[in-house]
This record gives structure tokens, C-alpha cells and sequence, in this order.
């Protein structure tokens, strides 16, 4: 790996940054919306003060939010932030940063995410790895083939269809919240175990959700690699069946896999919030429902961004991995 | 040694299977895109159907009874707006596949279109295309989307939009195919030998490289729909669908805010849901084969 | 006995084991070996009852034109024809052990142990993510599981040496080697375990004509040191000529002759074969090139009888009806073609 590959890679996450940012300003200022108005119309209608006050409200809060200076200052700033991780304040919730709002339920979904990508990923090119593999029993492929089938039930779905299921008809599992009602937030045994508890029906539509994908695109790899020459010579070699699968055909099988994760990655956090949301979970998701009914601007965009910007340093940090993977890329 | 040429006759001794039967056999064989196939024929028969049988008025608020699970009467049962849900899955089928089509052909357009100039020109024509497109593939589209339908104006958001919106954002993907396929094919001698006897850029795009291409444009169509149908609905999904039609998304999202299962009205999100399931899953198969067809290394096992 | 080679002339050598062999009890029987492809536009037997046997240390040349069945021969005396392809009958016995009565488990041990296949391995034999080093030690580890790394690892670097490489490529990649080096790990990996049969399949297809020669005695030198019978898969019968001490020549899934090669050259007996030698550059016929009128058939749809008699300048009426069987013809020579009807010794299917 050398020191131009690496100030490439940088470069290029800035522009991806950089791109993202862009469309996120100015797409709202191409709309008619004027979120402020519409926020303080609702609060006017519910009651609080008149009409008149209203427009000396918006003006003064224009004014404090930068929203009276000329477009170019506003875009310079605000990308000024953005490089802060500012990303002003929540509407709804003002006077709280939407980064505050973040940092709250970022935990949440992070846990999920982590535990639930890792092992769709595993299971996912491990099913489809066996799936192409024509050396393997038969009744193996004839379990793991099938997975395939999950590509048409994304996340989203599977969550209705677990909730319904396992939680709603079986009564194994909580419908959905953090933890049960009435319980509050203790570090207890019994506390953890409720709320791991909460955590499995959206960490299963989460695997369940997004396995499919992994053995449709690990199979497809699988085919082209067990017709390859070293996977044939290692059987010549004498190999035992096990050894190959491992050596020779998982590990090459595996590496373009690496890359499609990092791809993929946008889609798999975009998944997990939405269901996060199903299951009122408060994380990232939830709050983005949230932001969404109550037309909490700043919220949908700051997350929108944080998102965007976690997704590109993720990938990039796969692409500075990947040469430990395959010493090909090493060495060039 | 003096040459002989091979008499026909011995040639034509065995007889060689018909083309249909060849495609039947194949069919047997890549079982994947022929269940597809038969799973889109069923939903675009039960479509078809439904909108010349069923009233589609019904498939909107306020038109039948309130919560009835699912019976004669109203085999999909009706949800908690007076909406039958039989007829809303017929509506939301066709708006689907409305949504599906449009969205995928336009990308798949736009993709085409660009990819071959890219790939063809070569230059800083190419070298902007692909920045272009690299940039913008790691940014979750689904986000963007979000953010796009959300400053919309709730009355401007309809079908046509939600398909709109959409595309704005899923070009990218068949651009980088088609530029990568047009790159491999430029090399060919056939294009070579078209450019040295003068055939112009045009003629050789349209008479000899773009036929060659039918196929992958047709996978990247498929595939197109499939990515299409999928951002519409997790838009809907999260409520920034055109709220009044009944596309499956948004039954799903109306049934969610309501609590369907909680309350017990567990058809009202489910149907749509295995609506939904159908559609994608005979999408994937169909994709899946189509794979299976083009690369031949993948045609070799079994 | 020098191999000469000017300007493209063979001078085929005597072969040098051919006395001391002829005694000996053969290491390898084919016997009848079949095998069929199941497609979809129908049947295509790729091998059509071949028999062959080979002594130990005697080299057997296979030539034939693309789709022959050369290669198909060496996957299935491997066993390692796949679907849609199946070995339909027939034995391939090495020493003692018939190789196709054996359990799967079985077949994988005497792989590279009983006999070895080397692979066209310039471009792609590798494993690109494995150190050459780790692909040497497991393929001994899983037939000598007991045997300690130390001396696995000697093993390995003693195979290196003896293909002339320097025990550093142990620790490198495959794309860090060229193409005659990546060549020769494959040949010291064939010979890892001493098998008695060793098959080299188009070992020198893709490199440069000074690689080929270096990869064809480096084949010459190990095959010496362990007295492996040698089946040598490839095209180039110029190049093969100065290495074999038999030539085996297909056509259409069939063995049509096999002769020393020094008969082959200066007497071909089938018209196959004749065609053969006669479209090698030599000095009499400088600058002309004869090929062989006519396609290689398609095996689907073969020509009835002898499926050579579309293209052959001796035909006569009965090859379009009979199909000619294996002869041995006096000398010890094989030959399948109703040209030497009534010279034979007795048919050829022993």
C-alpha cells in the first residue's frame, strides 16, 4: 500500500463527503417548505401565541439561524460545521443540537447494527458458499440453497412478519419498545436480560433480512471460483474436500465479498434504522421516524448526513484493510 | 494428400432438438428463473384481473366497512380507514409495477445512454462520468431519497414523483455496467474492422455493439426494477409515499402507525407484506437466472 | 544421444528406455476407459473404450487436435471428470490397485501419491492468496498426516531444488514468480509423494519456446530421479518428439495409433496420423504449410463407421460403415483402421 493510494482514498472520501453535503443543502432550498413557518404555524395552532408574534418569532430565529444571509455564506458555513459534526439545532426538540440527539441514540443502534451486520454477513457467505460448492453433501446444499429465497424478504418486511409471528401469534417474543413497561432502566441482571430480550426479534429481521443478499451474490462468486484452476489443481493435490473449501475456495471466494460489504453498507445501516423504527427502539431510526411526522428539518438532514459520512470513513476504512486480505493488492 | 470435403449427408444424421424444446429443457434445469417467471405471470394475471373485476374505488378510504378480517365478502379483509384491502392490493399492485418500470426503464435509459458515451468518447468525458458516478455510489441513496421526498410539499408527492425521485438517484449502477461491457466490446475485433472500413460512430454503436449488449441491458433492467421497487417502498414505508394511494408501502406504513398487530388487525400489514415478498422474490429469481444465462461459467455447473 | 534441433527440423531420439522397459511389468493398465457428456443438445462421448499400459519409467506422448479427448483421458484416469461429464466403464489399474474401484476417500489418497496430475500451471494453478510454501506443506500433510513440519518443510524445499528453483520461492506468492517458475511448482509439487504415474497436461502451453524447452528437461530430470511413468499431454509434436519414448495419437474420443516415436515419424500407419507428421515443418517442404482438409467432428454428431472417414485420402467403402477396432500390428505397434485389416497380430482390446 503505498502513500499515493492512501492520500487517493482520502481524497476521494472528502469529494464523497463533500458531494453528499452538497445535495443535502441545497435540495431543501430548491423546495417551497419553509420548515420554521411550518413549525411555529403548529405550534400556533396549538396554542401559544398569536399570529402577530409569529412572524417576529421566524424573523429573529432566521436571523440567529443564518437563514437571512446571502445563499454562498450560508453553504460556506454550513459545510464549515459539517467538517464540526454541527449540524445545528433540532426543530422539534430546540434548544438541543441535533448532534446532542445523535450522541443519545447513537448507542442503541450501533449494538444492533454491529452484532446483527457481522452475522448476516457470516451466515450469508457461508449458506452461499456452500451452495455453489459442488463437493458438498447433498443434503447441505439442498438446506443452504433456499436461503437464496430471503432476497425477496427484506428487512423491513421480515420485522412485520416476526413481529407478527413469533411476538403477536407465539407470544415468544416482546412486540417491540427497549425494554417492558413499567421497568425502568437499572444496570440489573434482570434489566439486561429484558432488554436483550427486546433486542432479538430486530437483530433475527436484520440477519434474516439481509442474509439472503449475501448468499445470492456469495454464490454467484462461488460458482465463478470452484471452476478456476487452483481450486481444481488443489484437488488433484489430494486434498481433503474440507481443506479445499477452505483454502481455495472460501478465502478467493470471499475477497470480492470484502468489497461488496463495503458497497453494501449504505443499504445495511439504511435498513437497520427503518426497522429500528418498526420496533420503537430508540435509536437513530426511531428518530428519524420521529423527525419525519413531525417535519423536524434540521433532524432528518443532520442524520441523513451522519449517516452518509459514518458509511464513506466505513468504507474507506475497508479499502485500507482490504491489502491485508490479499497480497496481490499488497504489493502493487 | 488431396482435400475432401465433408458430405453432408453423414452430418445430418442425428437430428438436433428443436429450439422450444431446448428452451423448455433449459427452463427445467435453471428452475430459479422459470419459478420467477411464473410468480410475475401470477401477479400480473391477479392484477390484470382485479382491475377489470374489482371496484378499484374501494381501494381508497372511507368506501367499506371498518376493520373486517378477512372473509367472503372481502377476502383480503379492510382496514381501519374503510379501505377494502383486495381491491388496495390490485391498486397498489399496478401503481407498483407503475412506479417499477417507469423508474427502472428511465435509470436503465439514462444508463445506457451515458455508459456508452463514456465508454465510447473515452477522454475527460469518460474521466467525469466515472468520477461522477464513484462519487455519488457510496452516499446511501435511500437517505437522499429521504431527504428529497421530505422537502417536497405533501400534495406534490404522487406516483409519477415517487418515480421520479427514485431515478434521480439509481443511474449510477447501470452507467458502470454498461460502460464497463461497451469497454471489453470496443476491443473486439468486429468494432475494429467496422471503424477501418469507415462506418461511422453512430452506425457502429447502433448496428454492431449495441446488439451485442441486449442482454446485459435486459439484466440491468431487471435489476433496475428491483432497486426501484424496493426505494419506493421503504419510502412509503417511512410515510413519504403519496399517502392517499394505497401502495403497499403505505398500507404497511398505515397499518404500522395504527398498531395493527398490536390491535389484532394482523391482515392489514401482513397482505401487503406478502404481496410485496412475491414481488421481489420472482425479481431476484428472474435476475438470478438471467445471470445464470449470460455467463456461461455459471451455466456449467450441474 | 543428443536431441538436435535445427531451424525447426525434429530429429526424433531412440528411446532410451525402451530395452531395459520392455521387460518390466507395466505401472499403469487402461483398460477400455469410457466416457460420455450428457448435454442438452444430446450424448457426446468424449472417450471411446481407451487401453493403453505404460512400464515405469517409460514416457508416453498424447497428441490430437483440440477436443480429441486428450484431456478428457487425463481427468479420468484422475477421476475428476465433472458434471455433466460421467466415466462410464473401464479400469485404470496402477501397480496392482484398479484407481476406479476405489472409495472416494480412497482415490484421494492415491491422488499425487499413486499418481499426479500437472496442470498448464503458467497462468492460474495457484492459489494467488497462499504462499507457495503453504500449498507445497498441505498437500503432503493430508496424505502424511503424521509426519512432522520439519520434515514436510525439507521435503518441500528438496522438490524445489530439484526443479531447479531457489528455496526462497517457499515463501513467496504466486503472481511474484514468472510463468516458467510458476510452471515448475507445479511439476515439484507433482512429484512431492514419488507417484508412479505422473500426467503433465499441456505442461507448456503459454510460455516462450526457451521456457518450453527448460520445463521439458526439468519433466525429464525428475521423471529420471523417481522413475515415474510419464504421460505427456500436448500438441507441439516437435517438441514432444525429443522428449518421449512413445506417441499416442486421438482422434474423436478414440486411440487411433501408438508407436515409438521413431515409428511414428518415419512410418506413420494410420492416415491420421500420416497427416500429422506430414503438416510439421521440416527442410524438405520449407515454407509450406499442409494442414488437414477438413473440421475436427463434432462429437455429438459423429460420422457413421470410422468417424476419421470424411477426411481421410485412403478411404475405402467399408469405413463409412464398420467402425475399425484397436489391431496390434507386428512390431507391437497399435492401430485402429481397416487399412491393416488381416496384418494384425490379434485385437488390440487386451
Amino acid at each position: 500500500m503505498t502513500l499515493k493510494f492512501v492520500i487517493k482514498r482520502l481524497v476521494f472520501l472528502v469529494l464523497v463527503i463533500w458531494a453528499a453535503s452538497t445535495i443535502v443543502f441545497f435540495i431543501p432550498r430548491l423546495s417551497s417548505r419553509n420548515a420554521l413557518r411550518e413549525r411555529f404555524g403548529e405550534l400556533a395552532r396549538t396554542g401559544g401565541f398569536s399570529p402577530g408574534d409569529m412572524e417576529k418569532i421566524i424573523a429573529s430565529m432566521q436571523q440567529q439561524f443564518g437563514l437571512d444571509r446571502p445563499l454562498l455564506e450560508q453553504y460556506w458555513q454550513y459545510l464549515h460545521n459539517i467538517v464540526r459534526l454541527d449540524f445545528g439545532y433540532s426543530l422539534y426538540r430546540y434548544p438541543s443540537t441535533v448532534s446532542d440527539l445523535i450522541a443519545q441514540s447513537l448507542p442503541w443502534t450501533i449494538g444492533l447494527l454491529l452484532v446483527s451486520t457481522i452475522l448476516s454477513f457470516l451466515i450469508g457467505n457461508l449458506l452461499g458458499g456452500i451452495s455453489a460448492w459442488p463437493r458438498a453433501p447433498k443434503w447441505m446444499r439442498a438446506v443452504a440453497t433456499p436461503f437464496i429465497l430471503l432476497t425477496g424478504v427484506p428487512p423491513v418486511i421480515m420485522a412485520i412478519l416476526l413481529i407478527f409471528f413469533i411476538g403477536f401469534k407465539l407470544k415468544w417474543l416482546p412486540l417491540g419498545g427497549a425494554y417492558s413497561v413499567g421497568q425502568v432502566p437499572n444496570l440489573s441482571w434482570g434489566f439486561a436480560l429484558d432488554m436483550l430480550r427486546h433486542q432479538i426479534l430486530p437483530a433475527l429481521s436484520l440477519i434474516f433480512g439481509s442474509v439472503g443478499g449475501w448468499v445470492l451474490s456469495m454464490r454467484g462468486m462461488g460458482i465463478t471460483i470452484q471452476g478456476e484452476d487452483y481450486v481444481n489443481f488443489a484437488e488433484h493435490k489430494g486434498l481433503t474436500g474440507g481443506r479445499i473449501f477452505r483454502d481455495y475456495y472460501m478465502r478467493n471466494a470471499l475477497l470480492p465479498q470484502v468489497t461488496g460489504f463495503a458497497l453494501a453498507l449504505g443499504t445495511v445501516v439504511t435498513s437497520a434504522i427503518i426497522v429500528e423504527g418498526l420496533f420503537g427502539l430508540p435509536g437513530i431510526g426511531t428518530m428519524l421516524n420521529l423527525a419525519i411526522r413531525s417535519n423536524d428539518f434540521p433532524t432528518i438532514y443532520g442524520i441523513v448526513l451522519f449517516i452518509t459520512i459514518t458509511v464513506a470513513v466505513l468504507m474507506t476504512i475497508v479499502e485500507f484493510l482490504y491489502p491485508l486480505l490479499d497480497p496481490r493488492v499488497r504489493q502493487s | 494428400m488431396s482435400a475432401i470435403a465433408l458430405p453432408p449427408s453423414t452430418q445430418a444424421s442425428i437430428e438436433r432438438p428443436g429450439s422450444l424444446v431446448l428452451l423448455l429443457r433449459y427452463l427445467r434445469r435453471n428452475k430459479g428463473l422459470a419459478i420467477g417467471l411464473l410468480i410475475l405471470l401470477a401477479l400480473v394475471a391477479f392484477t390484470v384481473i382485479g382491475l377489470l373485476t374489482v371496484n378499484t374505488k374501494n381501494a381508497y378510504p372511507l368506501s367499506v366497512a371498518l376493520k373486517k378480517p378477512p372473509s367472503w365478502k372481502y377476502p383480503f379483509g379492510t382496514d381501519f380507514f374503510g379501505r377494502d384491502l383486495l381491491a388496495a392490493m390490485v391498486v397498489g399492485m399496478w401503481q407498483t409495477a407503475f412506479i417499477g418500470v417507469l423508474a427502472g426503464g428511465l435509470g436503465t435509459f439514462i444508463g445506457v445512454v451515458l455508459g456508452f458515451i463514456s465508454a465510447y468518447f473515452g477522454g475527460w468525458i469518460d474521466g467525469t462520468i466515472r468520477t461522477i458516478c464513484q462519487v455519488l455510489a457510496p452516499i446511501p441513496v435511500l437517505l437522499i431519497q429521504v431527504v428529497i421526498a421530505g422537502s417536497l410539499d405533501k400534495r406534490d408527492v404522487t406516483i409519477v414523483t415517487m418515480a421520479m425521485i427514485v431515478v434521480l438517484l439509481a443511474w449510477m449502477g447501470p452507467t458502470l455496467v454498461i460502460r464497463a461491457q461497451v469497454l471489453t466490446m470496443k476491443e473486439r475485433q468486429f468494432v475494429s474492422v467496422a471503424k477501418l472500413s469507415g462506418v461511422s460512430d453512430l452506425g457502429i454503436i447502433f448496428k454492431e455493439i449495441l446488439p451485442c449488449l441486449l442482454p446485459f441491458i435486459a439484466a440491468a433492467f431487471v435489476a433496475q426494477v428491483f432497486v426501484a421497487v424496493f426505494a419506493a417502498f421503504y419510502l412509503a414505508v417511512l410515510g413519504l409515499g403519496p399517502l392517499r394511494e394505497p401502495l403497499l408501502g403505505n398500507i404497511i406504513w398505515a397499518a404500522q402507525s395504527q398498531g395493527a398487530i398490536f390491535n389484532g388487525w394482523w391482515w392489514w400489514p401482513i397482505i401487503p407484506s406478502v404481496g410485496m415478498i412475491l414481488i421481489l422474490g420472482s425479481l431476484a429469481l428472474i435476475n438470478m437466472g438471467l445471470d445464470e444465462l449470460a455467463n456461461p461459467r455459471v451455466r456449467r455447473t450441474e | 544421444m543428443n536431441v538436435t534441433l535445427v531451424q525447426g527440423v525434429v530429429q526424433p531420439r531412440v528411446p532410451i528406455h525402451s530395452v531395459g522397459a520392455m521387460a518390466a511389468e507395466p505401472i499403469l493398465r487402461v483398460r477400455n476407459l469410457e466416457v460420455t457428456y450428457y448435454t442438452d443438445s444430446g450424448r457426446a462421448k468424449a472417450l471411446d473404450n481407451v487401453s493403453f499400459t505404460l512400464k515405469a519409467g517409460e514416457k508416453l506422448g498424447m497428441v490430437g487436435e483440440s477436443g480429441s479427448g486428450k484431456s478428457t483421458l487425463a481427468l479420468a484416469m484422475m477421476r475428476m471428470i465433472k458434471p455433466p461429464g460421467r466415466i462410464e466403464g473401464g479400469q485404470v489399474i496402477v501397480g496392482d490397485t484398479d484407481l476406479m474401484s476405489l472409495d472416494q476417500e480412497g482415490m484421494r489418497k492415491a491422488r499425487l501419491s499413486r499418481i499426479a496430475y500437472i496442470p498448464q500451471g503458467a497462468m492460474n494453478s495457484l492459489n494467488p492468496v497462499m504462499k507457495i510454501g503453504a500449498q507445497m506443506m498441505d498437500a503432503v500433510k493430508s496424505h502424511l498426516p503424521d509426519e512432522a513440519r520439519p520434515a514436510i518443510e525439507a521435503r518441500c524445499k528438496r522438490a524445489l531444488q530439484s526443479v531447479d528453483l531457489d528455496a526462497s520461492v517457499f515463501k513467496m506468492f504466486a503472481h511474484e514468480l514468472s510463468g516458467g517458475m510458476k510452471q515448475r511448482v507445479c511439476i515439484a509439487i507433482g512429484i512431492l509423494l514419488d507417484p508412479d504415474v505422473i500426467i503433465a497436461d499441456e505442461p507448456t502451453s503459454a510460455l516462450d519456446v526457451v521456457t518450453q524447452r527448460q520445463v521439458m528437461e526439468t519433466i525429464d530430470n525428475v521423471q529420471k530421479a523417481i522413475n515415474a511413468a510419464v504421460i505427456l499431454i500436448g500438441h507441439d509434436m516437435g517438441l514432444m518428439a525429443q522428449f518421449v519414448d512413445r506417441v499416442a495419437v486421438m482422434y474423436a474420443g478414440r486411440l487411433v495409433e501408438m508407436s515409438t516415436v521413431r515409428e511414428m515419424f518415419t512410418d506413420p500407419k494410420h492416415p491420421y496420423s500420416r497427416a500429422l507428421i506430414s503438416s510439421l515443418p521440416s527442410l524438405d517442404n520449407k515454407g509450406v504449410f499442409q494442414g488437414i482438409p477438413g473440421l475436427a467432428p463434432s462429437l455429438l454428431r459423429l460420422p457413421s463407421g470410422c468417424a476419421f472417414h470424411p477426411r481421410c485420402a485412403s478411404v475405402m467403402p467399408t469405413c463409412s460403415t464398420i467402425r475399425p477396432e484397436a489391431q496390434i500390428l507386428p512390431g507391437g505397434r497399435s492401430v485402429t483402421c481397416h487399412l491393416y485389416d488381416g496384418e494384425a497380430l490379434h485385437e488390440g482390446r487386451t
